[in-house]
């Protein structure tokens, strides 16, 4: 159960201010997400077949440029790392799929939050200003993110429980609500060869949408399979690499809300998150009717 | 008219300062500013005065509310006027779901559009919506009235007992045991006054009632697929 | 060669599986297509507090003096957020129960009969009576789905709020009251035609989940000035989490109904197979407490099939800060009572078994609306009984805490006690009598 924000800017000159813009609005759904909090920044792409990715070790002190000096050496590869608290972005001039292999291989006990080319997960344990602060969010950049603050409600509250939930390239899911039919949904994509990092309910919802991308389905065709096959309540809104999508169950029981203007798209679980948006009091707001799926595209937007 | 800024004080302070106003008050007029959806705005009022509110709100604004009339300059967030025993309340704008939830009395109008599950379980209050309504308005609706100008989601008045619907638009689906019913004079004479007591223009005659069959009202086995 | 002696003739064999009331309710079921409805708690035996015995002490421990040595009861209730929390003189509570369900005389006699012991009683569906005010001293009001007779005035008027997501006879579903007991009063308080079957939703109409609820509390508390305790009612299913979320979500008072616990009316099936025992609930719920470091800030009432000052204390053993009765307390206003034996055979019923509580055919005119009934029952003589039954359980509580040393009920420990058979161990997370062993303690919640 929880809060969730998005931010899709059309106006490329708010670009700069992406970050402080999302910090507002997460730590406006503090009350309803104390656990945890965690964002999904969609900025700085890297090019050609280079992969950037997200990586949290539960030890602030960990080694991470001799990881990434044996990774480097492996793959053949240059290697960036970047620490932000106990995360680190490690961009490589190799696909993601190559390092992710490499790295849970030989350092299992790496967490993945993230990877694609754009895309970076920050998630952590404590109030949703505390890890805003943790991880610089006021000064990032980009053209669009997400956010989640967390109250858990079946599983534990630890950093890997955190949402967003990354289950393909710079595709990430946030969810408020809980499914009912997740163990059997979660014995089904094991079945198919997927990977559980949690007990989380909310990631196998971001495994089964991956899974019906990784088939083909469009994005909008992925979410509408989600309808028929997720059972329980749901709230979820899914970064992408071009924008994001929103997506109420049909009993609609979570809250959401949708505001626009000319300038961005916003989404949150309440208002009171885009109340301080610039231009808030002349947007557009809505809230998301039941089993309708809402997608943005930055460049269509662009 | 004495204004509130909820940049400069908080929900408490409001709260608290209306409901210590005697009945005969002479503060009778306040403004609410920057609300930026903070919850339980002008809840629990029970004295006839006025409040306006200027902006969005979030969940329950003038939840329970009694006399006073609160009249919204912006979108009402979740249970907007839940509960409602008298009075009125009046959004310009649009409200999220379950507005007007239980109500028991009074008149709650909103002019734009209003979410899922309006007038879920209503009891008594009046509820009149300029635009559409969501999914499964007035569920288990038990008494009073829901005009809808726009059009109506879907299951409208599921297991309805004996509050009255009327809806000028598209109906996308009744649900269990609602369904249309004969305008008569009589009714026809109560939307008209309910539209004018909204203070919203429309045709009564372009408006058609729903209600219940009143085939739930006892089991029977023959009925368990509504069940 | 004799001749073969003639066979011994077998005797019928009933099936275990196929037992009488397995049989009898699938005639039932056959010959009316509809489920069991039925009142009361779970009737089959689940594990209970049967099962536990105290460690009374004796050489390396020392008892109190009964009736001299004091042994206090007092509790006090809402002390997290509240202006004005609720201080009990007893650990013993009056669970929900609507006037509707019960007769006016009935929620009189609760009235009474707490208020002569300095404890809580507590409305239900179906809103606040006058009557049921004027004589309950502590009265707690509910929040219902339903919210049948909801009304700002009366929760003005009560002492604390019990938003009710639960109880233990029925965790996720709703009520159904039958017409033949929506008279005239009842169905005017609930805005509903008269003698319809009145349906209670199973979810709150505007909030679902932990972080809405937070926003309704916010609400329930703005309304009533901060002043009143706030208490979250949930029937016992996964008590470590929703205990964690009520907390999470501001609750003063979280209120643990386990699957004995009574319904004025739901289905058999539900009663029956739903839910978990009170015994099983209180520990996992009490851990969520300790995890937050909030036992004893937020208190845990506990209830579901609570008979005697033994059962209280072992309660309160396990964590617990005090109980609450339902079915016990009808039965000491006169509930089932063997001297209106023929008059229960003639409703096809038997003294100590029934539970159509929903007909509104009470003999003892306490679960019922029919006014010549309910005349049956005198309130001051029913208040009386209640009084005198919580001051039994009290002193039988006090008896145990005595005996194992303590001079405040509320200082009993799970290591009083000790269990005598394994599921109560495990259940309990005590050790099996004579061991050290606490089967399942490796296991997690």
């Amino acid at each position: 159960m929880c809060g969730i924000v998005g931010l899709f800017l059309k106006n490329p000159a708010l670009r700069p201010s992406l970050g402080r813009h999302l910090s507002h609005m997460l730590i406006e759904m503090t009350e309803r997400g104390p656990d945890s909090a965690g964002i999904a920044v969609y900025h700085k792409p890297v090019k050609g077949k280079a992969s950037k990715l997200t990586l949290f070790h539960a030890d602030p002190h960990f080694h991470w440029r001799e990881v990434g000096g044996a990774l480097g050496e492996a793959l053949k590869a240059e290697v960036d790392v970047e620490t932000k608290a106990n995360h680190v972005v490690m961009t490589v001039s190799a696909p993601d799929e190559h390092v992710r292999g490499w790295l849970k291989s030989h350092h299992p006990e790496i967490r993945i939050m993230g990877y694609g080319q754009l895309m970076e997960v920050y998630k952590d344990m404590g109030l949703p200003k505390q890890v805003a602060e943790r991880y610089g969010l006021g000064r990032m950049e980009g053209t669009h993110a997400i956010g989640h603050t967390r109250m858990a409600t079946e599983s534990a509250v630890t950093t890997e429980h955190s949402h967003p939930f990354t289950a393909a390239s710079d595709m990430c899911l946030v969810h408020n609500g809980s499914l009912s039919n997740h163990n059997n949904l979660r014995r089904w994509l094991v079945h198919r060869g997927h990977q559980f990092e949690t007990d989380n309910d909310s990631e196998v919802a971001a495994r089964y949408f991956a899974h019906r991308l990784g088939e083909g389905a469009s994005l909008a065709e992925a979410l509408e399979a989600g309808l028929k096959d997720l059972d329980g309540f749901y709230t979820f809104t899914m970064g992408t690499r071009n924008g994001f999508a929103v997506l109420r169950d049909a009993f609609a029981c979570k809250p959401a809300v949708l505001a626009e203007t000319d300038d961005w798209v916003a989404m949150a679980s309440e208002y009171r998150s885009i109340a301080n948006l610039p231009g808030a009091d002349k947007a557009v707001v809505w809230a998301p009717a039941p089993a309708v799926v809402y997608t943005w595209d930055v460049q269509a937007a662009a | 008219m004495i204004t509130v800024d909820l940049d400069k004080s908080s929900v408490r302070d409001l709260n608290e300062r209306l409901h210590r106003l005697p009945p005969e008050t002479n503060e009778k007029a306040w403004r609410v500013v920057n609300p930026k959806g903070a919850h339980a705005l002008c809840a629990g009022l029970t004295v006839p005065i006025e409040v306006t509110i200027d902006g969005h709100p979030g969940y329950y604004c003038a939840g329970m509310n009694k006399e006073a009339t609160v009249v919204v300059n912006g979108h009402c967030g979740v249970g907007l006027a839940e509960n409602m025993m008298s009075g009125e309340v009046r959004v310009k704008g649009n409200a999220s779901d379950a507005a007007g939830a239980t109500g028991r009395g009074g008149l709650l109008v909103i002019e734009g559009d209003a979410g899922l599950r309006c007038g879920i379980s209503m009891k008594g209050i009046d509820i009149v919506v300029g635009g559409s309504v969501g999914h499964m308005s007035a569920f288990m609706a038990q008494a009073g009235s829901l005009v809808v100008c726009g059009d109506a989601g879907s299951s409208l008045g599921d297991s309805i007992y004996e509050a009255r619907l009327y809806v000028q638009g598209k109906v996308d689906s009744l649900g269990a045991d609602c369904v249309e019913k004969k305008m008569t004079p009589h009714h026809l004479a109560k939307l008209e006054q309910l539209l004018a007591r909204a203070g919203i223009k429309a045709d009564p005659k372009r408006f058609r009632r729903y209600g219940s069959a009143r085939r739930l009202y006892n089991f029977h086995v023959d009925n368990v697929d509504a069940y | 060669m004799s001749a073969p002696t003639s066979p011994t003739p077998m005797p019928p064999r009933r099936s275990a599986t196929f037992d009488e009331y397995a049989i009898a309710e699938i005639h039932r079921a056959a010959a009316t297509g509809i489920y069991d409805i039925r009142g009361f708690g779970a009737k089959r035996r689940v594990p209970h507090f049967d099962d536990l015995v105290f460690l009374g002490a004796s050489v390396s421990r020392y008892p109190l003096e009964g009736y001299r040595e004091k042994c206090a009861t007092d509790v006090v209730l809402g002390t997290r957020f509240a202006k004005k929390p609720i201080h009990l003189k007893i650990p013993v509570t009056i669970a929900g129960m609507s006037f509707g369900a019960l007769s006016g005389p009935a929620k009189e006699a609760l009235g009474r009969g707490a208020s002569a012991m300095g404890t809580s009683t507590t409305t239900g569906d179906g809103g606040m009576t006058p009557e049921e005010r004027g004589h309950s001293s502590i009265l707690v009001y509910q929040l219902l789905p339903s919210r049948y007779g909801m009304n700002p005035d009366d929760l003005r008027k009560a002492d604390a709020i019990e938003v009710v997501i639960g109880q233990g006879a029925k965790p996720g579903g709703g009520g159904m009251l039958l017409g033949q007991k929506i008279s005239p009063r009842v169905a005017a308080m609930r805005n509903l035609p008269e003698g319809i079957d009145q349906r209670s939703a199973c979810r709150h109409p505007d909030w679902t989940g932990p972080d809405d609820l937070t926003i309704k509390i916010q609400e329930i508390r703005e309304i009533t000035d901060w002043e009143k305790p706030v208490y979250v009612k949930v029937g016992a299913t996964r008590p470590y989490y929703d205990v964690a979320l009520a907390v999470k979500s501001g609750a003063d008072v979280v209120v643990l109904d386990g699957m004995q616990g009574g319904t004025a009316a739901t289905q058999e099936v539900f009663i029956e197979h739903v839910g978990i025992p009170i015994l099983a609930a209180i520990r996992p719920a009490v851990q969520a407490l300790q995890d937050l470091d909030m036992h004893r800030k937020v208190q845990l009432v506990v209830s579901g099939g609570i008979r005697n000052g033994a059962d209280v204390a072992k309660a309160l053993a396990l964590g617990a800060d005090a109980v609450a009765i339902g079915t016990a307390a009808l039965i000491a206003l006169g509930d089932n009572d063997p001297k209106l034996e023929e008059e229960y055979r003639k409703i096809g019923s038997a003294a100590g078994c029934y539970d159509d509580w929903h007909e509104g055919r009470d003999p003892a005119g306490i679960t019922t609306q029919d006014p010549e009934l309910a005349k049956r029952l005198d309130p001051i003589k029913a208040g009386r009984r209640l009084s005198n039954y919580l001051a039994v359980l009290t002193m039988e509580t006090q008896i145990i805490a005595r005996a194992c040393g303590k001079s405040h009920v509320l200082n009993l420990e799970p290591e009083d006690l000790v269990a005598l058979t394994i599921e109560a161990a495990a259940m309990a997370r005590v050790p099996l009598a004579g061991t050290s062993w606490i089967p399942g303690q490796s296991g997690g919640l």
